[in-house]
């Protein structure tokens, strides 16, 4: 063996000899490839244990509030559902047990929180859904905990501390009448939501007698939360869109825009008419506003550059998730570069396809009043224990932000907005107390009657409160939605609830 | 008073668990042996205890003097096995023994839990089993020849799998199980024995190329024949087992990298051809918007582990039955629910423990042969174990593997037991010839001049 040379070992080799098969060398390492292969699998766990510790940390908390998990039944046997409070510390729902240990939800304000504070028998809806875990958790003290254990008694589950004001929100109840539609009122500068109604209304205390009623009757979807499910053409109120990309594109210009409206036109071969076919005359852009003034947005609409157009919709979340504590219905707005242009005299002012929820259009007016940034929509301010102890506060966060350049487009729009206050359709919010600015709209539908929509704020130098409403089928914003949201607005400033919070 | 019980009870074992689960990795630590044994002791009351707890907060809960009969049972035949094993092989690894028996209670404890029939099942089995497997370690340190076998192993193997496509039945997706009168046997999970003493065979000499071709064949063939069979798991650690092994063998990185392009290729292919695999991709990266359909089980899987937390529902407290198959593919998300994932962790803690103890042995035995069928063991047992773990953990796409040791199935629990008393075999021979050649070498310096050589010759 040792008489022949290694070199001449090496030469037979063929190619697929050296690929596939060892040397000399490689067959002294064996413990050296074993310890690499050994190094990859503990790495393999360990990036494995990483994610396990990844998923409970961050991923298991919204897992566990899907309605699919039935596990939360469980802990109803160990814990008495917690609280739900408004902003001020009212209950809004509460346990109660009798003597015999039954258990019973009650809700003191009957049907005025009815869909947003949700119910949580036959099936879950609003908060009493979406906080299901947190109010089937026990924080209570750990001595109180242990003391129940022993004794086999429940624990108290912990409180949801709302952003609601019953106030705001009785007054909105009562405002509404019996229109069908929605109400929604937030703080434009932190997203708190302090009044959200929807009609029609169920009241929850009853849901025992009255579900299978509810159930059958498909025609008024009572149990719909419409400021956050329901699905409206924006009509005019969508103007504010149209007229601040026309701005953004228009920055120095926009002031010499000049139309004079004959009530109808024709604009890439789609007829538009002004409402109750209206002749506004000749008039500026701001008068247009004010004047809610189709045919002059047609025209508008068909110059705009597409593509920052479509942009602009993306920055005001169209057709995307918005996130929250109530799941909202991604609003809709079909152009696309490819659309074809007869579709775009619609949608600039708000028909068509287009389609948006009731709080995504408070949303958007919060966007313009905060100027450019949009908050989070919060309904709840903390989670607390049953002795009062913060075991999680949320805090307010943007969601959605317009350039920095473009803050001076959005002023404009401000402006335009208190014009349609003084000098427009939204005049029945002229008052002397306070100052609004706002935008109404009555949107075409497929029923006798336009939506009746007004989308608003008020005190119009540090804007203090956003309120949205829609009444189905009521007809002229201006006439309806206009002098609700009037005692909404009377109602915030009465009751001192913007020094309150 | 039952829940205090058993949620209180649970930060004991988790406790337990973590102690143990860290004196897999220290319990070699102190040099002298008569401390090492006294972990040993220790590692082993442990075992007893943690049985103990679980049983008396099952039985709280069943109220089923049944319970107390299997607890009792158990614990008789884990002192048994330790007692026997302590005797016969006064040299074997008293370690893997405590862990064997630490993992077959978590999964005793788990499965009185889910179904006392299916457990007192199990344990019948274990018990067969583990009396059969009796033989193994002295027969593989006996049986020179088991090396020789080579292509014997190959052609056995693919054999044994092939006949399910004759006497097969499907269960759960799957075409790989034979029916044998009342007995239902998974062929794969035994021909992946003789699959690493098939490659330990071949490699252990230098092969010649053509050795070499027809070995890739014979591996393929494997492989080809589980994915036909469905069963996606096994075609995923047999594919597996061949690459690390053949690249240990030989040291060339082709294995490896051959193996990451041919194993993407035929991964991707798969997905295109077989609707099956696309729905378990599916359930994979997006099971919520399926949630009624395919998606149900790793849903339900994640509810599980998410709603235990950190510290578990308690025994008896969660609802793990909501998961489908959770007695053997799912018994993880199971224990994660009920005693927590800090619990969970600690057994993978206990798995990655097992499988440095495995590949210590590996390194430790001199003879390639059985230096490779330690390192395949290895490899195999750990992988199983992460394709279970990842998969009802959403990490990897489910393939419907079994946890060794603590899952439900015959098949599984005994070819893990032989897999373990091979290993006791070769611990022995790798303790042995240590022994011996320190031996030989303290007679040689005695002996002043005998040079070393002669050693190292009569071993090659």
């Amino acid at each position: 063996m040792p008489s022949e040379t290694p070199k001449s070992k090496k030469e037979k080799k063929s190619f697929w000899e050296i690929l596939f098969l060892p040397n000399e060398k490689k067959l002294k390492h064996t413990n050296r490839y074993m310890f690499l292969v050994c190094l990859f699998m503990v790495l393999l766990f360990f990036s494995m244990i990483g994610y396990m510790i990844r998923f409970q940390l961050v991923d298991s908390q919204a897992i566990i509030t899907n309605p699919y998990n039935q596990r939360t039944e469980n802990l109803k046997k160990q814990i008495i559902r917690g609280d739900i409070l408004s902003a001020d510390g009212d209950v809004l729902a509460k346990t109660e047990i009798d003597e015999e240990g039954n258990e019973t939800r009650v809700y003191p304000y009957d049907e005025i929180f009815a869909h947003v504070v949700g119910f949580s028998t036959h099936g879950k809806g609003g908060l009493e859904s979406a906080y299901n875990y947190e109010l089937l958790t026990s924080h209570t003290d750990i001595m109180t905990q242990l003391g129940n254990g022993i004794s086999s008694k429940k624990n108290p589950g912990d409180d949801l501390v709302t952003t609601l004001d019953p106030t705001l929100q009785e007054r909105a109840y009562e405002a509404l009448d019996d229109y069908q539609g929605a109400i929604v009122a937030i703080e434009p500068s932190t997203g708190k939501i302090r009044a959200m109604v929807s009609k029609p209304v169920f009241n929850p205390n009853d849901l025992e007698e009255i579900w299978a009623d509810i159930v059958n009757d498909d025609s008024s979807s009572v149990l719909l939360n419409r400021c956050t499910q329901g699905l409206y053409p924006p009509g005019s109120t969508y103007k504010v869109i149209t007229a601040l990309e026309y701005i953004l594109e228009h920055a120095q210009s926009y002031e010499d825009f000049r139309y004079t409206c004959e009530g109808k036109t024709v604009v890439d071969s789609v007829k538009i008419k002004c409402y109750e076919d209206t002749e506004h005359g000749k008039e500026n852009l701001t008068e247009a506003f004010e004047n809610s003034c189709n045919t002059a947005f047609v025209t508008i609409g068909s110059a705009l550059d597409r593509k920052k157009y479509i942009s602009l919709n993306d920055a005001f979340l169209f057709n995307q998730k918005i996130p929250g504590d109530l799941s909202v219905a991604k609003s809709r707005f079909d152009i696309t570069m490819k659309s074809d242009k007869s579709s775009l005299p619609q949608t600039v002012i708000g028909q068509g396809n287009t389609l948006m929820s009731p709080l995504h259009n408070a949303l958007v007016m919060c966007m313009i009043a905060n100027d450019g940034v949009m908050m989070k929509p919060m309904l709840v301010d903390k989670i607390q224990s049953k002795d009062g102890v913060t075991v999680k506060r949320f805090d307010p966060k943007s969601i959605a932000r317009l350039e920095e350049e473009d803050i001076d487009s959005v002023k404009a729009v401000q402006q335009m907005l208190r014009k349609v206050v003084t000098d427009g359709t939204g005049h029945a919010l002229q008052d002397d107390d306070y100052t609004v600015a706002g935008k109404t709209g009555s949107a075409e539908n497929e029923k006798e009657g336009a939506h009746s929509w007004f989308a608003g704020y008020s005190n119009v130098e540090d804007p203090d409160l956003v309120v949205c409403v829609i009444a189905e089928n009521a007809g002229a914003g201006s006439k309806v939605a206009a002098p609700i949201a009037k005692e909404i607005f009377d109602a915030y400033y009465e009751e001192g609830l913007d020094k309150k919070y | 008073m039952l829940h205090f019980i058993s949620t209180s009870s649970n930060y004991l074992l988790m406790f337990m668990c973590a102690i143990y689960a860290l004196s897999c990795f220290t319990v070699f630590l102190p040099s002298k042996e008569s401390r090492q044994i006294r972990r040993m002791d220790r590692q082993e009351g442990f075992v007893y205890i943690f049985q103990i707890i679980c049983f008396l907060v099952l039985t709280l809960h069943t109220k089923d003097p049944k319970v107390i009969a299997l607890c009792v049972g158990q614990l008789i035949y884990f002192k048994l096995m330790i007692t026997i094993y302590g005797h016969f092989y006064t040299d074997c690894s008293r370690i893997l023994m405590n862990h064997t028996c630490f993992l077959l209670s978590v999964g005793f404890v788990m499965l009185a839990r889910l179904s006392l029939e299916k457990a007192i099942k199990q344990f019948a089995i274990v018990v067969v089993a583990s009396m059969l497997c009796l033989i193994f370690p002295i027969f593989v340190k006996k049986a020179f020849w088991l090396k020789k076998l080579r292509w014997l192993y190959g052609l056995a193997g693919l054999i044994f799998l092939a006949t399910v496509f004759i006497i097969g039945t499907t269960k759960n997706g799957s075409t790989n199980w034979i029916s044998l009168g009342p007995l239902a046997l998974q062929p794969s999970e035994f021909v992946k024995i003789s699959f690493i003493f098939f490659i330990a065979a071949t490699l252990a000499n230098p092969p010649k190329i053509r050795t070499m071709w027809i070995t890739i064949l014979f591996g393929a063939l494997h492989v080809l024949i589980l994915v036909l069979e469905r069963d996606l798991g096994g075609a995923f650690l047999y594919f597996v087992l061949f690459v690390f092994m053949c690249f240990v063998a030989t040291g060339r990185l082709i294995y490896p990298l051959g193996g990451l392009v041919c194993g993407s290729g035929a991964a991707f292919l798969a997905y295109k051809l077989f609707s099956h695999v696309q729905a378990r991709v599916l359930a994979w990266s997006d099971p919520w918007s399926i949630i009624e359909g395919k998606g149900y089980q790793i849903t339900q899987s994640l509810f599980a582990i998410g709603t235990g937390g950190w510290f578990g529902m308690g025994l008896t407290q969660g609802r793990p039955t909501d998961i489908p198959v959770v007695d053997s593919d799912f018994i993880f998300s199971a224990i994660s629910e009920e005693l927590g994932m800090v619990f969970a962790i600690c057994i993978l803690f206990v798995y990655i423990g097992i499988f440095v103890h495995f590949i210590t042995i590996a390194m430790d035995v001199k003879d390639k042969f059985y230096k490779l069928l330690a390192f395949g063991f290895s490899i195999c047992f750990l992988f199983q174990v992460f394709l279970t773990v990842g998969g009802v953990t959403k990490f990897i796409p489910s393939t419907g593997v079994t946890l060794p040791l603590i899952s439900y199935g015959g098949s599984s629990v005994c070819s893990t037991l032989i897999i373990f008393a091979i290993m006791q075999g070769i611990f022995m021979i790798a303790y042995e010839t240590k022994e011996e050649y320190d031996e030989e070498e303290e007679t040689a310096e005695s002996m002043g001049s005998v040079d070393r050589i002669a050693i190292g010759d009569s071993e090659e």
